[in-house]
């Protein structure tokens, strides 16, 4: 699938900012990731191309980070914390129970293809709000079953929050930065 | 002492991440007032502040940037949003609450150092606070404090705003700076240190988001006013993120040599459920643990550090009496070995066999003499990795060995979890 205009455009703009091109490797990542849920081969090989380095660069660096998925997940990324923080306040409680209603095992997607969820012991940086998950890149704090219940609704009906942006998204100003409680 | 709020005296402020109410609270006066200063004079003032870095080694910030080479361009300033140690949150709530205020301190530091084109350094995870920064930066730039001519001084200064994808050893400085060229987050050798050889081998200073969130004030208010709070050797606030077993979690901002009783018992409203306070660890993940004996050392880099622990990143992890120690190390140490970036052999087999000791405890497999096997690879990995995430790796369990060694040893003896097995037999 060749990358659509907007996210090329984006990444020779970025590219163009760095003294290095080689800096905007992480950045045309992010972009096809958005762009496409996940960041094939075959995209990394359009991003070499496009920055005029070697595809097993890209793929070096692209294997280093956690957070680029090879392949497609859910329409949903749910991510639970289970480090140290959180289990002193009931993350595996909360774990366990999410398992549970999604009906599927750690790493694994609903079978209506959905959500696709896993327990993280990296820190997600919210100890304070703690148990708590990230939900397609926002937190959701302070979990109990109830609301594990209602943000596993909501999901079963949203659509994925990636997808190609139309032509003119990357000069419209971002939605403003959720705050959450502190 | 007690609470003092100076990074976050405005957060009560409703809209303060757009520029105009930041302006209103004062935002961008010290700034403007940098500009009229030589970079020098900024330098020797904050030398003179005191202010040492909040992002864990409490470096003091002014002689930092006095390490780089004469009339060696271009320099970089690097701000390091990166927060990933496991306890802490604050630059994530600094960043949420007041954008500009980091943006400002990011512009005060590059002037000083003379840099005309700076970076953040932000963790993937913090996609809201890396829509905060972006729009922070578009307004700034609108304003004039971002450009080839800023305020009509002269001064170029652009801000390139970049996002990392997930790697905790990208915290640590020479590895930050490999990920933002690009390549693999893996730490360098130091020296040289980055201030010599930096990002694309240019001097570069690296400061965190809490470190140059104080600087606006202390251009404002100078030195000595900054240098009356606090302690001698630890001048002005901290952003403290206490979480775990307390009432009231969350960011709080003291005066350096507050007493932890302080903190914990006023503050987060003492331990939950009317238990016993059992442990607490300052600084994150990476620290020693302390005991209800510490609660009057003063949080504060060298107090923290003569009671045996660090105050690191500024982290406050509370555990009552019901924790299990040995399942909490065991979590950092998974933690550790899941984010050792692999370079180093110690750091990489040490704390993949450290995690499978402690699952060994954790399931009841383990012998009494796997927990001196857990002190020797811990001796084994401490001061002989290649970077600190190796070194930190050990800390925390074997800190928990020395005051906790009864619980592995009833792990052995229960053939499993005794906390486990009471939470179990309470439900029941």
């Amino acid at each position: 699938m060749a990358l659509a205009k907007p996210t090329v455009e984006e990444i020779k703009t970025r590219a163009a900012r760095y003294p290095s091109r080689q800096s905007a490797i992480i950045p045309a990542l992010w972009a096809v990731q958005h762009e496409q849920g996940y960041v094939t081969k075959e995209s990394m090989g359009e991003i070499a191309q496009i920055l005029g380095l070697p595809p097993s660069l890209i793929e070096a660096t692209a294997s280093f980070y956690s957070m680029f998925l090879a392949r497609p997940e859910g329409r949903h990324d749910v991510v639970i914390c289970v480090n140290a923080p959180c289990m002193l306040r009931g993350a595996d409680e909360m774990a366990a129970y999410l398992g549970q209603q999604l009906g599927v095992r750690d790493g694994e997607t609903t079978t209506d293809g959905a959500i696709t969820w896993h327990s993280t012991i990296e820190c997600l940086g919210a100890c304070g709000g703690a148990p708590m998950m990230q939900v397609d890149h926002h937190f959701e704090e302070n979990l109990t079953p109830e609301r594990i219940d209602s943000i596993i609704e909501r999901l079963r009906t949203e659509p994925a929050p990636h997808g190609p942006k139309p032509e003119k998204a990357a000069a419209v100003a971002r939605p403003r930065a959720k705050r959450t409680q502190n | 002492m007690g609470l003092k709020p100076v990074l976050t005296k405005d957060f009560h402020t409703e809209n303060l991440e757009q520029l105009s109410v930041y302006e209103r609270t004062g935002g961008y006066a010290g700034f403007k007032k940098a500009l009229e200063m030589q970079p020098d004079e900024l330098v020797e003032l904050v030398k003179k502040s005191g202010l040492r870095g909040r992002g864990g080694a409490g470096f003091p910030t002014g002689n930092k940037w006095s390490f780089l080479p004469k009339g060696v361009y271009p320099r970089y300033l690097v701000c390091n949003a990166d927060e990933s140690e496991p306890g802490c949150f604050k630059d994530r709530y600094l960043i949420e609450k007041s954008p500009h205020q980091v943006l400002e301190g990011i512009l005060i530091a590059s002037y000083a150092i003379g840099c005309n084109l700076a970076f953040i350094y932000i963790r993937g995870e913090y996609l809201p606070q890396h829509e905060a920064l972006e729009s922070a930066i578009e307004e700034a730039r609108q304003a004039g404090y971002l450009g080839k001519n800023v305020l009509g001084k002269g001064y170029e200064i652009d801000v390139i705003l970049h996002r990392g994808a997930g790697a905790y050893i990208c915290g640590e400085e020479t590895a930050l700076l490999t990920s933002l060229e690009g390549y693999r987050g893996e730490p360098r050798l130091k020296p040289p240190f980055p201030a010599i050889k930096g990002l694309y081998g240019k001097p570069t200073v690296v400061n965190n988001v809490e470190t140059v969130a104080n600087l606006p004030h202390i251009v404002i208010n100078g030195a000595d006013w900054f240098g009356a709070m606090g302690t001698p050797t630890g001048k002005g606030t901290r952003v403290w993120c206490m979480s775990g077993h307390v009432n009231r979690p969350g960011n709080y901002e003291l005066e350096n040599g507050t007493p932890i009783r302080e903190l914990i018992e006023e503050h987060g409203g003492g331990v939950w459920k009317n238990r016993k306070l059992k442990a607490f660890q300052p600084g994150g993940a990476s620290m020693m643990v302390l005991l209800p004996e510490h609660l009057d050392v003063g949080l504060d880099f060298d107090a923290i550090q003569k009671a045996g622990s660090l105050a690191g990143a500024g982290a406050m992890v509370v555990m009552d009496e019901t924790t299990c120690m040995v399942d909490a190390a065991r979590r950092y140490v998974k933690f550790f070995h899941h984010e050792s970036c692999g370079k180093c052999t110690p750091c990489r087999e040490g704390t993949f066999w450290m995690s499978n000791l402690f699952d060994r405890f954790e399931a009841g497999e383990a012998k009494a003499t796997d927990v001196d096997l857990l002190l020797d690879i811990g001796y084994s990995i401490d001061g002989r990795s290649f970077c600190p995430l190796g070194d930190a790796s050990t800390w925390f369990p074997r800190s928990v060995i020395k005051f906790f060694r009864d619980e592995f040893l009833e792990h052995v003896s229960e053939k499993g979890c005794p906390f486990k097995k009471m939470a179990q037999e309470a439900v029941a």
